[in-house]
């Protein structure tokens, strides 16, 4: 193991408090954080890799369940190496777990305190005019951001051109989970078997 | 809109989560399908499929999720936990909602070096991602009839939604200033229609 990679207690404090200050800015999305994380844990500590930073987003995308999971990955990265890479064996594995949860603890415990309080007090007040005004008014706005996700994650796939394939498929998804209500596992496995197959 | 009533206008009657461990299941089991997002899954399956919440309540829990600080999933799980058990019910749902995936994603990051560069995993990544916007953007659609009971009146609601769509996704202006815009106008607009 190489010494200069190991935390202390302090550094692991730090790895904490860095994320619990992010978490509430965090609207949005943990994912609208991430430029500050490159900044501070790839930039500044040099405690993780920029390929390493690169992948945590890239396979939280890709894996099942909510994209915040890739500050769990940054922090699983920022263990491992301080337990020195995969080759530190059960001691690394060890130090990377800690790490996924100082980081989920972190980035998720602000805003989720802050989340829990703030709805039920509305919740308790769901008669008032302001908290109604409040829900109604952003219901179409909300919407609108969903949609413009989804067109930010079709037009990620590149040129038109060359790429019409996937935007077939794209489409093709949209008005099958619109109009039928088809198992949307059957549709990520099609998806996952069409792109191996080579036809996307 | 105003009182959410037990049961559902026109839709049969709602259900609710029988446990704590059932909230916890729910949670995992959407969550673990959640590839490229998890929203479409909620949608799905706890407005369509177990019938907890309202097409109408979805969108506004949603809404309140979405602009509160952290993942709009998780807040989520947290405020429909809690309206059933309490905190107990909150902490069961977001545990529902971390727990295995986490695992999970821990496993592929331990897997991903070994065949990040398989052209196999590559060519499958790429038609999953497609799939998922198209989910994301299906669900978005499915949920603009929604909006038929708003107080803002549907050609306000398609006015709002068209400039928020063109300010994100095409100008790809910051959500912060277009929330505070928009989402203010909108909620201000909203009070003044209200009773």
């Amino acid at each position: 193991m190489n010494p200069a990679d190991a935390l202390s207690a302090a550094d692991w404090l730090t790895l904490w408090l860095h994320f619990l200050s992010l978490s509430l800015l965090a609207v949005g999305g943990a994912i609208t954080t991430a430029p500050d994380m490159h900044r501070y844990l790839v930039g500044s500590q040099h405690w993780l890799s920029d390929a390493q930073f690169n992948a945590s987003i890239a396979i939280a995308q890709a894996a099942p369940g909510p994209n915040v999971l890739f500050v769990a990955l940054v922090g699983w990265h920022v263990g491992l190496n301080a337990g020195g890479g995969p080759a530190g064996g059960w001691h690394a594995q060890g130090l990377a777990l800690l790490g996924a949860a100082v980081a989920m603890l972190g980035i998720l415990l602000p805003s989720g305190v802050l989340t829990y309080s703030a709805t039920r007090w509305a919740h308790q007040r769901r008669e008032l005019r302001a908290v109604r005004a409040f829900k109604a008014g952003l219901a179409p706005i909300v919407i609108a951001l969903l949609m413009a996700t989804g067109w930010l994650l079709s037009t990620a796939h590149g040129q038109p051109a060359r790429d019409w394939p996937l935007w077939l498929l794209t489409a093709a998804t949209t008005v099958l989970v619109w109009r039928t209500r088809l198992h949307l596992l059957w549709l990520i496995g099609a998806g996952a078997l069409l792109g191996m197959l080579g036809w996307i | 809109m105003s009182a959410t009533p037990p049961a559902a206008a026109g839709d049969g009657t709602l259900g609710a989560p029988r446990s704590r461990a059932d909230l916890f299941w729910s949670f995992s089991w959407l969550a673990l399908q959640g590839f490229g997002g998890v929203l479409a899954v909620v949608q799905r399956e706890l407005v369509e499929r177990k019938r907890w919440l309202t097409r109408e309540q979805f969108v506004e829990d949603w809404a309140v999720a979405q602009i509160m600080p952290g993942p709009n999933v998780v807040n989520l799980s947290l405020m429909i936990g809690d309206r059933h058990f309490g905190l107990s019910g909150a902490l069961a749902a977001l545990a529902g909602m971390l727990t295995l995936p986490t695992l999970a994603v821990v496993l592929l990051a331990a897997l991903y070096s070994n065949v990040a560069d398989v052209p196999l995993v590559q060519g499958a990544l790429r038609g999953m991602g497609a799939v998922a916007a198209g989910l994301i953007l299906g669900t978005g659609i499915k949920l603009i009839g929604a909006l038929r009971a708003n107080p803002l009146g549907m050609p306000a609601c398609i006015g709002l939604a068209l400039a928020t769509f063109v300010a994100i996704g095409l100008l790809r202006l910051p959500l912060g200033p277009v929330l505070l815009v928009l989402g203010g106008a909108a909620c201000v607009w909203a009070w003044r229609r209200l009773p």
